[in-house]
């Protein structure tokens, strides 16, 4: 463990950190484009220069191994004129077209310019002209003038996606990035590499041109795409939602977590972000196709239901339940439906289809977001968790009805099959966020919100359990679940259903040994702002 | 005296056969019965430095190998001979190929090393075709092979030739290309006595400092190091070009009088003609007025006098030159073989020449010279290798001894038109 003294403050770090690493501890941010915690050294862009007594020239923070008795430091009079020498270096030939650059204002240059910078261009010569507007694959289109050659996204081709697209080609200032020839950026994390591009090179074909970042606000949240939970930032917009096609959140960026999903996210995930706001979102509720008030159908669904029960009893219903519904809302339903109105059939179990498989590095085959959850919640008293199951039994008439809470069928069973198993329903409910064969297949169907307009937590399939916010308000009529599971119960006469997600964990925790832990007094609820390359 | 010279002028000295009768292949049956670690020793008290241009201790270099790595050791030649003004190690290739063999095999020996590679610059066609005829007739010979000299020391040496970058005369680079990948410098350390090429114990030595290594056996290291002058042993060879007579590769003690070699050995200038200038090192080291050559010609006296010996390739230039001119050559040459990885390199190099070739195409403008230090200055000891450092050092060299050369095109430019280039970046 060597101590070691950065700009006059000592600070003990483990053998190997690196000086950049041990500044970091002491709160101290080194300026530096090429280096980045999780990719390997590559020392080239000469920003983290910094004078190490004793040394007989200036280091860089990032490659220099911390030793005992070291003594840096990051701001003598040296370091800052190299770090401003090496700005200049890398602005002699960069467009400055920031204007109408996407990165404007999450850029480094920018950032450095105004922290360390700060100098009026001695250039009298022309810039070096390079490929403007490349595209390299379906995610990401390259301004080469911009690039400042730093090489992040090449080691990320090469060491993380080890899909090796990218390479820098030609040599001095004509070096350039670019794809390899007839290879595209087509790899499932290719969204990636823009967001470790510290400039405006590598820009996301999807968010180009839309929105300008200081427009934006951000909340921490969860991606809901597969079972690994990747921690995200939601870039969303408060108003001028004309710039993003009316639509309020912008994009899905990922947010670093080591024991999760490091500092990536898929391209799947990345883009999940669509189709919260699309069309296909059930913003009214409906009976039989209809749409109508709360009121009147929240009372046509509960009286089906009661009259059902009366005829046929609890046991001809299925509920039929998402396995990506927060911990809450899976608690909340077992307690109404299973523990409550005492239904044994409650699934949610649909295998994972055969194109999807887990890989090395984040994406899991199992595209909910929280079956860990639905294992833990519902065994206790279901006793037909296939949802295969369920079917079948409806096809033989033995279940005479549906509640569907935010389950598709279609994409594993069918939309016939949906379609025509739930002819036979004397009643059934949808309670879910989109129209679907199966929303389409029931009678009632209420709206609920996505993951981005309730709070809620989710656990991922190694048993974490993550908390998130509401990002933006309800859109439309929809409501969160455990608010229509509110109004369900005060309408069947039950219970009064908790409908603060927190106080809902709380009784989940003493239910349940694995919920037991704190998640919402943590202060990870509130936003942290994160910047977009580390 | 001649020691890797003696040959040169053998006809067909290059043959196995004819290289034998000129004392090939004696030093390395001496070698042979030596102690490896007497052999670095040797080197050591031979005060045998890098003659590729550092100038580092070749035998401090090879103790500098882990004792402890299981991994195998590689000797890699640095043949990829780039500087400009430099063309010694040619000579050695094209004339005494087995005297580099001969070299290679004592430091294999010294170093226990079984694989050897030379790694030869792109344009050595001839000399790369040269070494692998002498390596065929050495291994025919049973020199090389399974058995080096019937001793149970297996020996290759392998020829690989380079396609044609000045930075692959870099070690690392040089190490990197050999591993096929770009020719990009790698960060340091560990160095290539660590961790070089694959990964494992790697020394890297100049064609001539091999070749020197059978005469510190033969003449032993304290008779070889009282041949040059203090810590700088032996001899070498000085290439000298430009205007001079003769112009040529002349191989002379270390600490051999600048003016001497240029006026005695390279038949001094045309007649009529003054001294301007004399670059001393190869094309890297700065430049020296006619004032300042009276000086020995070794690693340490050069470094006294603000320039450096590097490759010993000595450019005259006489009142013909055009100083700013043959800057803007240099600039060019740098410009193109800057690799691009790192930013101070690539960009200042890239400005310089964009600079210079301005001002000799229209004429410079008044901040031109500062900015031409300036870039230079914020190149030094910030780059990952020393191509900045090559770059920068002749530009801040002829703006600080020459500055009437660039005040006569800032004159100029600055009496003309505004350039359409000046007037689109004042706008």
């Amino acid at each position: 463990m060597p101590t070691l003294t950065i700009d006059n403050q000592e600070i003990k770090v483990p053998a190997g950190t690196r000086v950049i690493e041990a500044a970091k501890l002491l709160g101290i941010e080194i300026p530096h484009y090429c280096y980045h915690p999780a990719l390997s050294i590559a020392g080239s862009c000469r920003m983290c220069l910094v004078e190490i007594e004793k040394f007989p020239k200036l280091a860089i923070a990032c490659h220099t191994v911390a030793t005992d008795g070291m003594i840096v430091h990051t701001n003598s009079d040296k370091a800052e004129h190299a770090r401003t020498s090496m700005l200049e270096f890398l602005l002699a030939n960069h467009p400055l077209d920031c204007p109408v650059c996407d990165q404007a204002g999450e850029c480094k240059l920018q950032q450095y310019y105004m922290t360390v910078g700060r100098h009026n261009s001695a250039l009298l010569d022309n810039k070096i002209k390079k490929t403007k507007a490349r595209v390299l694959g379906p995610h990401v289109i390259l301004d080469s003038e911009r690039c400042i050659l730093c090489s992040r996204c090449v080691r990320f081709t090469a060491e993380i996606s080890k899909s090796h697209e990218l390479g820098i080609f030609n040599r001095g200032d004509h070096s350039e990035l670019l794809n390899y020839p007839g290879k595209a950026l087509d790899n499932p994390y290719s969204g990636n590499v823009v967001d470790i591009c510290p400039v405006g090179a590598l820009t996301d074909r999807d968010f180009r041109f839309k929105v300008r970042v200081w427009y934006l606000d951000s909340k921490p949240s969860i991606c809901h795409g597969c079972a690994r939970g990747c921690n995200i930032r939601v870039d969303y917009l408060r108003r001028r939602f004309h710039h993003n096609d009316g639509k309020r959140i912008a994009r899905f960026k990922p947010r670093h977590n080591p024991d999760v999903n490091g500092h990536w996210i898929c391209d799947a995930g990345r883009y999940s972000y669509k189709q919260l706001e699309n069309e296909d979102r059930l913003l009214t509720p409906q009976v039989d196709g209809t749409p109508g008030g709360w009121d009147s159908v929240l009372a046509g669904a509960a009286k089906a239901f009661a009259g059902h029960v009366s005829e046929f009893g609890v046991n001809s219903i299925a509920l039929i339940t998402s396995a990506s519904l927060s911990n809450e809302e899976m608690f909340t339903a077992q307690e109404l439906f299973g523990n409550g109105l005492k239904m044994e059939k409650i699934a949610w179990r649909i295998p994972p289809g055969p194109e999807n498989k887990d890989d090395d590095l984040l994406i899991r085959a199992d595209k909910n977001a929280n079956s860990f959850a639905a294992e833990k919640i519902f065994t206790s008293t279901s006793r037909a968790k296939d949802v295969e199951e369920v079917l079948a039994k409806t096809e033989a008439g033995k279940i005479k009805a549906w509640i569907v809470l935010d389950a598709d069928l279609g994409p594993a069973f069918g939309d016939e099959r949906i379609a025509k198993a739930a002819e036979s329903l004397r009643f059934s409910w949808y309670l879910g966020s989109y129209r679907n064969a199966t929303s389409q297949a029931c009678r009632f169907v209420l709206p609920s919100t996505v993951f981005t307009e309730k709070e809620g937590t989710v656990t991922n399939f190694a048993g974490r359990v993550q908390h998130f916010p509401a990002v933006v308000s309800p859109l439309g009529g929809a409501l969160p679940l455990l608010e229509i599971f509110a109004k369900l119960a005060g309408r069947l006469e039950l219970p009064t259903v908790e409908t603060n997600p927190a106080r809902v964990y709380q009784s989940l925790g003493q239910s349940f040994e694995h919920f037991a832990q704190p998640i919402y007094a943590a202060p990870t609820a509130k936003a942290a702002p994160t910047s977009k390359v580390s | 005296m001649k020691l890797v010279s003696k040959n040169f002028d053998v006809p067909d000295s290059h043959k196995l056969a004819v290289c034998e009768q000129n004392g090939g292949y004696t030093r390395i049956r001496k070698a042979l019965e030596m102690e490896p670690q007497t052999i670095i020793d040797e080197v050591i008290a031979a005060n045998l430095r890098g003659l590729g241009g550092a100038g580092f201790p070749a035998g401090r270099k090879w103790s500098f190998l882990p004792k402890d790595n299981p991994k195998p050791r590689y000797l890699v030649v640095n043949a990829d001979e780039g500087e400009p003004g430099t063309c010694k190690d040619k000579y050695i290739m094209t004339n005494d190929p087995h005297l580099l063999l001969e070299g290679i095999m004592i430091a294999s020996w010294a170093i226990n090393s079984h694989t050897c590679f030379i790694y030869i610059r792109g344009e050595y066609v001839k000399q790369a075709k040269i070494l692998e005829a002498a390596i065929a007739e050495a291994k025919a010979a049973g020199y090389l092979g399974d058995k080096m000299f019937g001793k149970d020391f297996p020996l290759e040496v392998v020829v690989h030739r380079g396609a044609g970058a000045y930075i692959c005369g870099e070690e690392t680079s040089l190490l990197n290309s050999l591993e096929g990948k770009r020719g990009w410098p790698r960060l340091k350390p560990p160095f290539p006595a660590v961790e070089g090429y694959l990964a494992c114990p790697t020394i890297v030595n100049n064609v001539e400092t091999i070749s020197y290594v059978p005469w510190v056996i033969e003449l032993g290291g304290e008779k070889f190091a009282s041949l040059g002058s203090e810590r700088n042993g032996g001899m070498r060879l000085y290439s000298v070009s430009g205007c001079v007579k003769k112009p040529g590769v002349y191989e002379l003690p270390l600490g051999t009088n600048l003016k001497d070699i240029i006026f005695e050995h390279a038949g001094g200038l045309f007649e009529g003609r003054r001294l301007k200038a004399v670059i001393p090192g190869g094309s890297s080291s700065p430049v020296l007025t006619p004032d300042e050559i009276d000086l020995p010609m070794d690693f340490d006296s050069l470094a006294a006098a603000g320039s450096m010996l590097g490759s010993a390739g000595i450019i005259v230039l006489d009142d013909t030159i055009n100083l700013v001119e043959a800057l803007a050559v240099l600039a060019r040459f740098y410009a193109h073989e800057s690799c691009g990885q790192c930013t101070p390199c690539r960009e200042g190099t890239g400005w310089m020449r964009k600079i210079l070739d301005r001002i000799v195409a229209e004429g410079g403008r008044s901040v031109d010279p500062a900015n031409l230090e300036r870039i230079a200055k914020n190149i030094i000891g910030n780059s990952i290798c020393p191509l900045g450092e090559a770059a920068s050092l002749p530009v801040i060299g002829f703006a600080a001894k020459f500055p009437e050369e660039f005040a006569e095109y800032v004159a100029r430019g600055e009496t003309a038109k505004p350039s359409t280039t000046a007037v689109a970046a004042v706008i």
